[in-house]
């Protein structure tokens, strides 16, 4: 009966490629490998969920990215995000910071403060958090080429403002592999990058072991083109790396694993989203336990920010993009994530106005307060459909990586620029599908608008402004500093950096002697050289 | 100094005659490469001969490579919102560089009220974030000297 109903109908692919059937029995969740991989809330291997209550116990942390122009600015929209109900920060730098350029750098001209915020020294991150309670809020920081910087920042400044640095909670982006494939904030070859990386996990684990290093971005991959099950299988491919990383300096897998958290990205169909979560937890889990022989469970879990991804999102018809994101709401709390963010309508266009941060905010509100998304663990689990597609997803995941094993490790086919000519050929195809109408998409190829502009979006304004005070301030800083200690501090990084030590300890050190983000990058592009792309079509 | 030096890459095919250049370049500091590679497969598709810069150009780099690449076309990809800045600045070395009879061409995250501007500073072709590949394959068809 079911076989019969199959062959009448074409078949469907969802986006990794799977045949999603009309019907869904039993038989076919025995077919796919049964429940084995199922267990409970909170146990080995987590595909319900990492904690056995979930949000009965403690929603999601929401967490909308924010920041642009100069860190007052920034600051205010952290505390309009706060006293609107927000519990969780999650630090957008503009792209001079993210690559380690001073904003007096030329360079930077036009780019100061324009995506993000921009930092130059220890005193913008002072004021950046001035008044926020470090204890309550987790900060989450999205930069990644000058992540180690940011990192000794961050730490610094809530050292100075008395917290105990060993209790403090917080997340760095840090995934510098994906930044290779997509995103494009490198700074330092590959190699000494992925060392940076190992610095700041080491150094987390012995100084600030409730600080999670590193967030493990499939979310990026997927914007250039990767499959839902390429997302997740090239994440946990690049997050073995860091760990292989860290364990060759004789660190114990239990001693950092714990701190490893992830990003991933929401779009496209519900089911194939969900189940792709589902799948991606256990995985990482037996991963963890039988590669890796992590025996505490916190080292088996998948952490996560699910946000609501830009990929998905339309030039066309902006104000759908309200309702596409209220369904990755949906979807991020149907998949047990523990943090929440949404790409608001307008990022098609402008980096979010208050009012569209604050319907994003809303929305993922909405969830907790109306729909009863919070009142019962893994609602889908048990699904014929849900749990025979999260048992294909974790086949197709682990044959990705077996094949990215096969070909010599996710390192090298980075470095060689296979992964990027792979997406990127598969995101040219998926342009092609939507321009085509083979793969249809609201407003943009089917039930287009007459007339395109008829709903104007607030432009976030630019004000050059904020770019000079930026400026200013930096060499404010300058003159009021101890020269000598900060001569000193910046020799060490280089030498550091020669010497092949941990190079965290010589960055805070610099850091705190209000060197700037430009000038500790400098002492280390002299020691490691700066990467250059490798381009393939 | 410390921004990428683009390598000539990613050539169309063997060259048959002279076919028509394209220098497709990322300005500035934006990392975003998803559609300009999408971009750079569809000319290279439509028989353009394409040379892909890579991330992080500047002004001065474009003009450059415009220039020893003998291209017909310079085109750029711009989302993270620094267009203008960056334009300003190329046009005048491009005029100085005596490319003024080249097509200049501008793709990506640019509000409408830009547009003007950009023509003015002489970027002809215009297409914001949701044009169409064919539609700027055509434009360029037809407006290459």
């Amino acid at each position: 009966m079911n076989d019969r109903l199959s062959s009448e109908l074409r078949p469907v692919f969802n986006e990794s490629g799977l045949e999603v059937k009309p019907l869904y029995t039993a038989a076919d969740v025995a077919e796919s490998g049964g429940l084995e991989m199922l267990g409970s809330p909170g146990e080995y291997p987590f595909t319900r969920g990492i904690h056995r209550q979930m949000y009965r116990k403690q929603p999601w942390t929401m967490r909308q990215y924010a920041g642009f122009g100069n860190p007052h600015e920034t600051n205010q929209r952290f505390k309009y995000l706060i006293a609107n109900g927000q519990t969780g920060l999650n630090v957008a730098f503009d792209l001079p910071t993210q690559i380690g350029l001073d904003s007096d750098d030329p360079l930077a001209e036009g780019e100061i403060g324009r995506v993000g915020m921009s930092i130059d020294t220890l005193r913008d991150v002072e004021i950046a958090f001035d008044g926020i309670d470090l204890a309550k809020i987790t900060v989450s920081m999205t930069i990644n080429g000058a992540a180690a910087i940011m990192i000794a920042m961050y730490l610094a400044m809530a050292e100075k403002r008395g917290y105990d640095v060993k209790q403090l909670r917080g997340t760095a982006q840090n995934d510098i592999l994906k930044e290779f494939i997509g995103r494009g904030t490198w700074i330092f070859p590959v190699e000494p990058s992925i060392r940076l990386v190992g610095d700041t996990i080491e150094y987390c684990a012995e100084h600030a072991p409730k600080y999670s290093p590193v967030s493990v971005c499939g979310y990026h991959i997927r914007e250039s083109g990767a499959t839902p099950a390429q997302e997740m299988a090239y994440a946990f491919c690049i997050a073995r790396a860091y760990a292989d990383e860290v364990i060759r300096r004789g660190v114990h897998v239990d001693e950092f694993a714990g701190r490893l958290s992830y990003n991933f990205n929401i779009f496209g169909n519900l089911f194939e989203q969900v189940c792709k979560f589902r799948a991606g937890r256990s995985l990482w889990a037996k991963i963890m336990k039988e590669q890796y022989g992590a025996e505490k469970p916190g080292s088996m879990w998948l952490r996560m920010i699910a946000a609501g991804g830009g990929g998905g999102l339309t030039f066309e018809q902006p104000e759908l993009n309200i309702v596409r994101g209220a369904y990755y709401a949906l979807i991020s709390a149907l998949s047990g994530t523990q943090t929440m963010a949404l790409c608001s309508y307008d990022e098609a266009y402008t980096i979010p106005t208050e009012y569209s941060a604050r319907i994003s905010l809303r929305t993922m509100q909405i969830l907790i307060e109306e729909m009863g998304l919070t009142e019962t663990v893994d609602p889908l689990g048990g699904s014929y459909y849900v749990e025979t597609m999260t048992n294909r997803m974790r086949t197709q995941m682990e044959e990705i990586m077996a094949e990215v094993d096969a070909q010599g490790g996710i390192v090298k086919l980075v470095s060689e620029g296979t992964i990027q000519a792979k997406v990127s050929a598969q995101a040219y195809q998926m342009q092609r599908d939507i321009e085509s109408g083979a793969f249809p998409k609201v407003g943009v190829n089917c039930y287009r608008n007459e007339k395109e502009d008829d709903h104007p979006v607030e432009f976030h304004p630019y004000n050059e402004d904020d770019a000079r005070a930026q400026i200013d301030g930096l060499k404010r800083v300058r003159a009021e500093r101890d020269e000598a200690a900060v001569a000193r501090a910046l020799e060490r990084v280089a030498r550091d950096a020669q010497a092949g030590v941990n190079l965290m300890p010589a960055i805070v050190e610099a850091v705190k002697a209000y060197a700037s983000v430009g000038e500790i990058t400098h002492q280390m592009v002299k020691v490691f050289g700066r990467y250059r792309e490798p381009i393939r079509f | 100094m410390s921004a990428a030096i683009g390598q000539p890459a990613a050539h169309g095919g063997p060259a048959q005659g002279r076919r028509t250049r394209i220098l497709l370049a990322k300005p500035g500091l934006d990392g975003h490469d998803q559609g300009v590679k999408v971009v750079a497969r569809a000319m290279m598709d439509a028989g353009f001969e394409v040379i892909y810069t890579g991330l992080r150009q500047t002004p001065e780099a474009v003009a450059r490579m415009a220039l020893e690449e003998d291209v017909d076309v310079i085109a750029l990809s711009s989302l993270a919102g620094s267009h203008l800045p960056f334009c300003r600045k190329l046009k005048v070395l491009l005029e100085a560089d005596g490319l003024t009879d080249k097509l200049w061409l501008i793709g990506g995250n640019l509000p409408a009220q830009d547009h003007e501007e950009l023509r003015a500073l002489g970027f002809s072709g215009v297409f914001p974030t949701g044009s169409k590949l064919d539609v700027i394959c055509d434009y360029i068809r037809e407006n290459v000297k």
